[in-house]
């Protein structure tokens, strides 16, 4: 009996190597074969969170912030994590209906059920403070740091531009943008976002099964730091900016002051503007439709750039340059003006009678004389054999002083500006035309189209005596010292010194005793001249620009002031008021100031 | 009296259980550790807060009990064997009156901070008390009677623990069948309890109408090929009937006695019910935790699925999970294989002792091992529901720990003479 029963000792040590062998193999397909636990496991406790890094700062020339970041919060979900929570608490805490909480779940869902989708964005430090201690009821939820731009002077506007959320296409485009990530939109922002945009970083967190972060995985090895973007600084004066807009304030039109050995822009002014603290965090969409829907005053459109203007008497500036180049005249031509420039059936007329020469035709701003010459330009058939080739020369020096042509430089949505082209004329007048048939472009009225801009930039070309640097708003980058070397090549008009000189000592008298008298300022050596860009739409706009000092340019402003009548009532005293704050610091004219604000 | 002199123990105990022994609760102190110690809450090494700190104490205690054990003469066990078992059988009945409850089981006294679990005894109390009951001369009326008898040492105490809603324990004592086996309980009862377990699975996998049908069809074959032999078609048919009534026994059992969380747990190991994130979720990410492991493992104190509280009880019961996330296939083997050799070890030592008494008690020891070990590894790899008893001499629990080592070190005292 006892034998047999002995030999169950090995039944019995069967059986239990049988457990044995069957345990490891299913150990071994649950560690070795089957790989899909080990991504369950990541999936689990690894919660990859990208660090977005600040944007760059934006400060002016003098180091004083124009932007800066703000700490804002936006909660993120990851679908695959959702279990039930209590919607109504989640929507009350975040203040939005829960038809809007399931269809922004169901757009997250959509997307992807991995990776991190926004919920809600921006909230307050108070809302996220509130938030974090509850957010262990709210499985596959978790809130992200972001940075909000912020200004601190609601200036500039335009050129500042805005971020806004990337998207679909940008994000096609850029594979280092992700949803919910920003993207300049406009001016600055937009035209410096490689610089700006600073370099994402990441970190992995290990959560615990209550959603909660438990710490870096493995000490941090993988995680990257987020690269703050770069800081720049702009070329514009606060101060003066601010000025800009302060007298421009109720007005529509635009300032752009230029310094012209650099081309650096010290201000340029839209107006009206708005307050660039409006574009910024979850009202973005809201304040941009109302500033859109404001279609009396739009305030989005940058006129500085996009607007277009019949560039007016200033533009007799060029063709007095071009005239004097192509020796069709010399200071010394007198040109006899009898009140109008007579042309077969029709006159240009001319507010003053008598005998001009270039000096005085600037002083005073005469049409006859710059009708005669612009016409005495295009007849020249000595040198040239038509009027087609004669134009397309004119034309080649127009464009060289950066009319009707982009800049390219770091202002987004620049217009270009008309400067017909011979075709154009051809076509319109079927190949049968001569100076006479264009003349009103020599007066800077007819076809041309030019920006406030280009004339500020023209004013530089005059102030440096036939070269510019191209315009631009950022003067470095990085460090202060790290100069922006995108604009610093001259770019020369081929007009001989001595010509900008004579057409200097016109704007001079202009000053003095000419159209432009109420720009003149006390012991800085200020000239101009005065524009009246005809409005087919109703009243003239006014018009001014201006150099000073004469001797060593440092400021050159181009003033335009929408259906304000001639250039010297509004638009002159503006350049001048520009000019002496640029310069002095401060303005002593306190009752011009006061009169021009509260136009 | 008891306190027997040193020349009685030159023999030396079997140094490869101790060894086993000790390899054990060294692994098990370390998974503690790791698994206890996360990124919060860093609390001082000494703090009794921390599971790891007490358990080095429930350790230490363990070695000195395991010690005195030694010290302590073995005839002392023989003699007092069945006033250990009533005695213990007393506490379990105590505790159905003055016990705690403790996940959910009614099977604690508590002191002070520390809580006791009197059917932890129970099992070296019962293994003790069938050592002496099979080691005793039996009249041939005793005989008759042997199997009811012996059945009857474990009944009790399976009962007064299903009172005490511990189904684990239960199925614990349920290992002493392979002690009546090497006894000379008949081979049916294993063919027997196998039938039971197939049609158990078949009833609960489909559904009783199946079940019987496909008994139905079995016993018409047999009919028709054991026509001629009347004993056999008796026998049969009396299969067929007691198998009928399990069935629907099952199916009863199934709907009424068992708990809700314990029929999900069956449901969802069976696979008739997927709830990953629900009634699935214990097991699902027990699989996570060791399925994450890999062949290497991710490297002592570097588990993210157990330290992050993926895995649940991830010190007591479930504390496998650490093991084979931590140290991967090669560790989980190595556990394994350690425990297999544990009780491998035990039989052998039973049988090469002529003490029927030994090899008794021996048999007892290794089928609690086993079963331990059978229910809580099948569980954490997800081929058992979940059970929740403790992983012998690695899990959590001074208890636990206290138990397992009388339990071995008896032994060890008792083959040592």
């Amino acid at each position: 009996m006892s034998q047999p029963l002995q030999k169950r000792m090995y039944i019995i040590m069967g059986i239990m190597l049988v457990v044995l062998l069957v345990y490891l193999f299913r150990l071994f397909q649950l560690q070795v074969l089957d790989s899909s636990y080990r991504r369950s496991a990541e999936r689990n406790a690894l919660r990859q969170i990208t660090e977005h890094p600040a944007r760059g700062l934006i400060y002016d020339r003098n180091d004083s912030l124009l932007v800066y970041n703000d700490a804002a919060y936006d909660l993120m979900v990851v679908p695959k994590e959702l279990r039930t929570f209590d919607t109504l608490e989640l929507c009350t805490l975040l203040e939005i209906s829960k038809e809007e909480l399931i269809k922004r779940i169901d757009k997250a869902f959509k997307w992807s059920k991995m990776i991190p989708s926004l919920i809600a964005q921006q909230m307050s430090k108070e809302d996220y403070g509130y938030l974090q201690e509850k957010l262990h009821k709210f499985p596959g939820f978790f809130v992200q740091n972001r940075t909000l731009r912020h200004y601190p002077h609601p200036i500039a506007a335009h050129i500042l531009g805005y971020v806004g959320e990337v998207d679909a296409v940008a994000i096609d485009r850029d594979p280092y943008y992700e949803m919910g990530d920003y993207i300049g939109f406009s001016g600055i922002e937009k035209a410096y976002e490689n610089e700006l945009k600073g370099t994402k970083g990441k970190r992995i967190v290990l959560v615990d099964v209550h959603n909660r972060e438990r710490g870096s995985f493995r000490d941090g090895e993988e995680d990257v730091k987020p690269m703050q973007g770069l800081s720049l600084w702009s070329t514009l004066d606060l101060t003066l900016q601010e000025y800009g807009e302060l007298l421009m304030k109720n007005k529509r039109g635009s300032i752009v002051a230029i310094e012209p050995a650099t081309g650096e822009i010290l201000c340029i002014v839209s107006s009206p503007s708005y307050d660039p603290n409006l574009l910024v965090g979850n009202v973005r969409s809201k304040n941009y439709m109302m500033l859109v829907g404001d279609t009396i005053r739009s305030p989005l459109f940058n006129r500085a750039l996009m607007a277009m203007y019949p560039p007016g008497s200033t533009f007799k500036l060029a063709n007095g340059l071009i005239a004097l180049q192509e020796g069709i005249i010399t200071p010394n031509t007198i040109y006899h003006c009898p009140g109008g420039y007579r042309m077969g059936s029709h006159t240009v007329a001319c507010h003053h009678a008598g005998s001009t020469n270039i000096y005085s035709a600037v002083q005073i701003s005469c049409n006859t004389f710059f009708c005669k010459a612009f016409y005495n330009i295009l007849s020249n058939r000595t040198k040239y054999p038509n009027i087609q080739s004669a134009y397309q020369s004119w034309k080649d020096y127009v464009n060289s002083m950066g009319f009707g042509v982009k800049f390219n430089s770091d202002l987004p949505y620049e217009l270009k500006g008309i400067i017909p082209s011979v075709q154009y004329f051809d076509k319109k007048y079927r190949k049968s035309w001569n100076g006479n048939t264009i003349v009103s472009m020599g007066i800077g009225q007819g076809e041309a189209g030019t920006t406030p801009l280009q004339m500020a930039n023209f004013m530089a070309i005059i102030a440096n005596k036939g070269f510019y640097y191209k315009p631009h708003v950022v003067k470095a980058i990085g460090t202060k010292n790290n100069l922006n070397d995108r604009f610093k090549d001259r770019i020369y008009v081929h007009i001989d010194p001595q010509h900008f000189e004579t057409i200097m000592e016109g704007m001079d008298l202009a000053v003095i005793g000419g159209t432009a008298r109420s720009a003149k300022i006390e012991g800085i050596h200020l000239i101009g001249k005065t524009g009246t860009a005809q409005n087919p739409h109703g009243r003239d706009h006014s018009v001014f620009v201006s150099i000073a000092p004469k001797e060593n340019p440092k400021i050159v402003v181009f003033v335009l002031v929408e259906n304000a009548g001639f250039g010297a009532t509004v638009a002159a005293p503006i350049a001048s008021l520009i000019t002496e704050f640029y310069i002095n610091r401060e303005v002593k004219r306190k009752d011009l100031e006061k009169r021009i604000i509260e136009m | 009296m008891f306190i027997e002199n040193r020349s009685r123990s030159s023999k030396g105990v079997d140094v490869q259980l101790i060894i086993y022994y000790l390899l054990l609760i060294s692994i098990g102190w370390l998974t503690i550790y790791s698994s206890a110690s996360n990124h919060i809450a860093q609390e001082s090494f000494f703090s009794f807060n921390n599971v790891y700190t007490k358990q080095l104490l429930f350790i230490g205690t363990s070695l000195i009990i395991g010690f005195l054990i030694l010290l302590i003469d073995s005839r002392l066990y023989v003699h007092y064997a069945m006033y250990i078992y009533f005695f213990t059988l007393l506490l379990m009945i105590l505790v159905l009156f003055i016990g705690t409850d403790i996940n959910g089981a009614h099977a604690w006294i508590k002191m002070g901070s520390f809580s006791i679990q009197p059917t932890e005894f129970a099992k070296f109390a019962t293994a003790l008390a069938l050592a002496k009951f099979f080691n005793e001369g039996k009249t041939s009326s005793e005989k008759r009677f042997l199997w009811i008898n012996a059945s009857l040492f474990i009944l009790v105490p399976i009962i007064i623990i299903l009172l005490q809603k511990d189904t684990g324990s239960a199925l614990v004592f349920l290992s002493f069948i392979i002690l009546f086996y090497r006894e000379g309980l008949t081979g049916w009862i294993l063919l027997l309890g196998a039938i039971a377990v197939g049609i158990s699975l078949f009833t609960l996998f489909l559904n009783e109408i199946y079940t019987i049908a496909l008994l139905t069809t079995i016993f018409l074959v047999f009919w028709f090929i054991q026509k001629k032999d009347k004993k056999k078609m008796i026998r049969n048919v009396i299969l067929y009937v007691a198998s009928v009534i399990f069935v629907f026994g099952v199916n009863l059992g199934y709907q009424n006695i068992l708990q809700d969380h314990q029929r999900m747990r069956i449901d969802t190991l069976i696979g008739k019910v997927e709830d990953p994130l629900g009634a699935d979720f214990n097991v699902n990410q027990s699989k996570i935790a060791i399925g994450s492991g890999g062949f290497w493992g991710k490297g002592y104190l570097h588990g993210t699925q157990t330290k992050l509280n993926y895995v649940p009880e991830q010190s007591t019961d479930f504390i496998f999970c650490g093991i084979g996330e931590e140290w991967g296939f090669v560790g989980s083997m190595l556990v394994t294989s350690l425990f297999i050799a544990l009780i491998l070890r035990i039989i052998i030592l039973s049988e090469k002792n002529r003490n029927q008494f030994v090899r008794c008690y021996g048999y007892g020891v290794a089928g609690i091992i086993f079963m331990h070990f059978f229910i809580n590894i099948g569980m954490t790899i997800g081929l058992l529901p979940i059970i929740g008893i403790p992983l012998p001499f690695i899990s959590y629990g001074g208890s636990s720990l206290w138990s397992f080592t009388i339990l071995l070190f008896i032994f060890i005292k008792l083959n040592n003479n």
